[in-house]
């Protein structure tokens, strides 16, 4: 290690903070049954050690921007090959320090809320053995150093999400969405291996006579922003191979069709995976390659209105958002929310807003886990364990009044109400989207903040006001749920049903569990529960004070944004006015206004004229098909490309087995039989004849002679081969001397 | 030290693999005579690898360390399943090839 | 060529080299299949250290560890599981087992004479002259000119391992 400059032992030391859980996973493997409390209490103390690492890092590098903001690399060489040398460190700089501050903050808090929500689990001890080994990962992945650490951690997270989602995996549906999760991800992955080839062999000579090599993340950045004579194609296609491998990590269209199905895991894990870890990784990678990303693709270049980045991060907005409003599962309007949330963030870096966006990734991490944590609150305590918003839930605001305030907090947040965090990040996004020029995208914005306020209010009113269903009423049900479908507001096929009961309520669980179950109707949850509800309900509203434009408080930026550092492209920023924020807040309140009203419809006893619709008119019938099915996106892959690649070879096959095949071989062998009768009558019985008999007795004679070298014996095989050999080496060395 | 002495030695020790290949009734005896044919064949691909100074010698030595594992994995499983069926190993009981 | 004087190797290579034929004959001719085994680990740690003397130290450790290590255990769990005899077997030979020698002396009469007439009295380069290879340049010969016979490997390996699980389980 280099230690030219002094800058602090929590930011030397950076790298301790993935190291902790990863040792703390092997701990838990090994002697966590054998603890206390099953190996939680290793798991949540590596995270609060983490986590005291990460605020320790965070006000040193807070500290250091004072003077200087150069990112603090450190390295040892973990192996070599082939002249390159793949190091193993940390690049410190703004955005690792908060990602790793985030990532810390809500690990903590989720093993915490865990600990009750997953009492008497049959899996209690490598549920936390997966879960701090996905922190790991993700602490891994955010200050690394190079590329192939990063797809290390990378990695790490792919396989713990597998082994988390399918924590009940004696359920089929959920070890389907595991494997659907790590598949869907894996055809990403694909991109990042190819990418991270095409751009060492681009970056590596240069940055080898700089330093470092072509894995090193910080050669890459200085390589793309130099002007190094690299070829814009090289770059181009480096970075797009990169984005598959983001469109597939963070769910973003056309490949978000695991994000929903991955609510099949526990509600922590979704929680973790969709507020700071997993999900926010394919935007990490990103923004830390930021350089890369803009030179490659063009970003901010005057006259260019769209690039790859903002395109599939608008249509994600758009498209997630529209699923939001057709699920009836809490979980999975919050999942479509979630891929929703990440175009905005891939948007934001598309139209050139990389500060935005990152704060965006940093309010997002507190209110949508605050929301997930909440939709778990209320299955454990509210509604027996179900998910289903119209039949298990409704009116639970009285009964539990600190989850629905914390609900509608983060609410709040999400949706963008002025003066709480989402507002200062999300419009943030957009404002700067119509100032860079990317109209389109301004607009798809602000049609994003309004459909996810709809949404939102729609689950809102489900979950917390109108008439108590199901369970939330105090009934019991486990079997006849099914039958308790409403077939009015279900019409349509919907695939994964039996996602409804995607918490197996543990009956095999602790006795402490057990009684809980047996009270009778919903009501608070434990402490347990709702500090961390609390907690992250508190930064939901305040974190975004960090940032806040409208009070000139620009600390985020002035702490963590790499803008000031070279290399990095300069970026142009909004100013902010209270007059461009009008049309959001406009929308904001026109979505709530909208949706309240027609929730109020729809959900409640009263006639109402939208009632039915959906069965009334073909056209909306069909729209709400078309959403329900999730644009049979699902059926596109599964159907048409992985059985249009198929079959078409199999009939093509078959085709030219029947026709050319089979044709030839019987005009060959009516030729064949023709002149077969011809060569036997004038040829076979008068010439060969007598010669093949006069063989047939040369062969037999010599057959019987040789036969018995055909011993069967293999050791006199093996003598016949190396007496040839023999023989003939020795022949050879004869002739040559 | 001459080139040759390794080479002879190595030629020595190919020919008794060769014999006991030859001689041993035994299969597991015939896969240890093999070793000594694969040893032989090392030592002449690293006393080349220093005559010639190149490390091409030193990479097919360890290639060839790793087939003989292999060889040896697979040769065992066989010979175990001829045991299981036969209950016995003596190769020149083994003639279900007789011409 | 004039040649260093290197009297210790030269004893040494003899005194191992000795030691390698007799074992070597031990093996082939022993009436005891373990006490073959054992004769074998001989021959084998002789190769390892003449390995050391043409100065392949990687290579020379890689033949202890998966030699001596490994492929010994193989053999020894092999001639436990076929039940051969502990004590001396009388009937180790095939019956035709005289076949065997005029095979191996004619095959080393005719390398003997190819090497001798081939090679002479051409010296291998001393300690001064020979090019040492590192285990740096074995591993980038490895993983640049020779990395495709490498990936192969693996994958034979592979199938060795389910090659070998698949014969020897009892299903």
């Amino acid at each position: 290690m280099l230690a030219a400059e002094h800058v602090g032992w929590f930011l030397e030391h950076a790298f301790l903070i993935p190291i902790v859980p990863a040792i703390a996973f092997a701990l838990i493997l090994f002697f966590g049954k054998r603890m206390p409390m099953k190996g939680s209490e290793i798991g949540i103390a590596s995270m609060v050690v983490s986590l005291v690492l990460a605020i320790g890092t965070t006000y040193q590098w807070i500290h250091r921007t004072e003077t200087s903001v150069e990112p603090v690399i450190r390295k040892v060489v973990w192996w070599q090959a082939g002249g390159v040398q793949f190091s193993f460190g940390q690049h410190i700089d703004g955005l690792a320090v908060v990602m790793l501050l985030l990532v810390a903050f809500i690990s903590t808090l989720v093993q915490i809320y865990s600990l009750e929500y997953l009492r008497g689990d049959r899996r209690y001890t490598h549920f936390f053995a997966a879960l701090t080994l996905f922190s790991a990962g993700m602490l891994m992945m955010v200050l690394a150093e190079n590329m192939v650490q990063l797809i290390l951690g990378w990695e790490i997270m792919g396989l713990c999400s597998f082994m988390l989602i399918g924590h009940w995996w004696e359920e089929e549906a959920n070890s389907r969405a595991a494997l659907k999760a790590f598949w869907t991800v894996r055809v990403g992955d694909i991109g990042l291996m190819v990418g991270t080839g095409v751009i060492f062999f681009g970056a590596n000579a240069y940055a080898q006579a700089h330093g470092s090599n072509g894995f090193s993340i910080a050669g890459i950045n200085e390589w793309a922003m130099k002007d190094t004579g690299a070829s814009h194609t090289l770059l181009l296609w480096g970075c797009v191979a990169l984005f598959i491998a983001c469109i597939g990590k963070s769910g973003q269209f056309p490949l978000h069709t695991w994000l929903p199905d991955a609510m099949a895991g526990p509600t922590p894990v979704s929680s973790l995976l969709h507020s700071s870890t997993m999900v926010v990784a394919g935007v990490f990678l990103v923004a830390r390659l930021y350089p890369l990303f803009h030179t490659g693709l063009d970003i901010n270049v005057a006259g260019q209105h769209f690039n790859l980045i903002a395109v599939i991060g608008g249509i994600t907005i758009v498209i997630a958002a529209a699923l939001a409003f057709v699920q009836t599962d809490i979980k999975k309007v919050l999942a479509y929310s979630t891929v929703s949330q990440l175009g905005y963030m891939m948007m934001g870096l598309g139209v050139g807003a990389w500060t935005p966006a990152v704060f965006h990734i940093f309010t997002h991490a507190f209110f949508k886990c605050c929301l997930f944590l909440c939709a778990g609150s209320v299955a454990h305590s509210g509604s027996h364990h179900s998910f289903e918003m119209k039949q298990d839930m409704g009116g639970l605001w009285r009964r539990m009044p600190i989850t629905a305030a914390c609900w509608i907090l983060s609410t709040a947040a999400l949706c963008g109400v002025p003066f709480f965090s989402g507002f200062f990040s999300k419009d943030e996004i957009i404002d700067n989207a119509h100032n860079n020029g990317y109209t389109v995208f301004w607009i798809i914005g602000l049609v994003g903040a309004f459909m996810t306020t709809a949404y939102m209010t729609r689950a809102t009113y489900l979950t917390f006001f109108g008439t108590a269903r199901g369970a939330a009423a105090g009934e019991h049900h486990d079997e006849a749920h099914d039958m308790a479908h409403d077939p009015a507001h279900d019409p349509a096929r919907v695939p994964a049903m039996a996602m409804a009961h995607a918490d197996p309520a543990d009956h095999d669980g602790a006795d402490a569990h057990d009684a809980h179950n047996s009270h009778a109707g919903p009501h608070e949850s434990p402490a347990l529960i709702t500090v961390p509800l609390m907690i992250l309900a508190f930064f939901a509203v305040v974190a975004g004070y960090l940032n806040a434009a409208p009070f000139h408080i620009e600390k985020f930026t002035e702490w963590f944004a790499s803008e000031k550092r070279e290399p990095f492209p300069e970026l142009a920023h909004a100013t902010f006015k209270w007059i461009n924020t009008l049309p959001s807040i406009v929308l904001v309140a026109a979505g709530f206004a909208v949706s309240l009203f027609i929730c109020r419809g729809l959900y409640s006893a009263t006639a109402f004229a939208l009632k039915g619709l959906t069965k009334r008119s073909a056209a909306m019938r069909a729209g709400y098909l078309f959403l329900v099915n999730k644009y049979y996106l699902d059926d596109l892959y599964e159907n048409v490309i992985a059985r249009g690649v198929a079959y078409p070879i199999s009939a093509a096959a078959y085709w030219v087995n029947q026709n050319v095949i089979d044709r030839t071989v019987n005009e060959v062998g009516v030729g064949a039989r023709k002149t077969g009768l011809w060569v036997y009558r004038n040829i076979d019985q008068r010439v060969v004849d007598g010669a093949v008999n006069g063989s047939g007795a040369a062969a037999q004679g010599a057959g019987s002679a040789l036969r018995p070298i055909q011993s069967g014996k293999v050791n006199q095989y093996g003598a016949l081969l190396f007496g040839a050999a023999a023989i003939g080496a020795l022949v050879l060395v004869i002739v040559n001397t | 030290m001459l080139i040759n002495q390794f080479l002879l030695l190595g030629a020595a020790l190919f020919c008794i693999g060769v014999y006991g290949v030859i001689a041993r009734k035994n299969a597991v005896m015939v896969l240890m005579s093999i070793e000594l044919i694969l040893n032989a064949v090392n030592l002449n691909l690293l006393a080349f690898a220093l005559r010639n100074g190149s490390p091409d010698g030193h990479v097919f030595a360890l290639y060839v360390i790793a087939i003989a594992a292999a060889e040896v994995g697979v040769g065992l499983g066989l010979v175990l399943l001829i045991f299981r069926n036969k209950r016995t190993i003596a190769l020149d009981e083994l003639s279900e090839m007789k011409g | 060529m004039l040649a260093e004087a290197l009297v210790a190797q030269n004893i040494a290579f003899g005194i191992i080299a000795a030691v390698m034929i007799v074992g070597a004959f031990r093996v082939v001719t022993s009436d005891n299949v373990v006490h073959a085994a054992l004769w074998l680990v001989c021959v084998l740690a002789g190769a390892a250290a003449q390995y050391l003397l043409v100065y392949a130290e990687f290579v020379a450790i890689t033949q202890i560890l998966v030699y001596v290590g490994a492929v010994m255990v193989l053999f020894l769990f092999g001639v436990m599981l076929t039940r051969a005899r502990i004590g001396s077997e009388s009937n180790l030979n095939n019956k035709n087992w005289a076949l065997g020698i005029p095979v191996a002396l004619a095959l080393f009469a005719a390398m003997a004479i190819a090497l001798v007439g081939g090679f002479k009295d051409e010296y291998l380069p001393g300690p001064s002259k020979a090019i040492r290879i590192d285990t740096q340049s074995i591993s980038d010969a490895i993983f640049k000119p020779y990395l495709l016979p490498f990936w192969a490997l693996s994958f034979v390996l592979l199938v060795a391992v389910i090659g070998a699980i698949v014969l020897a389980r009892k299903d």
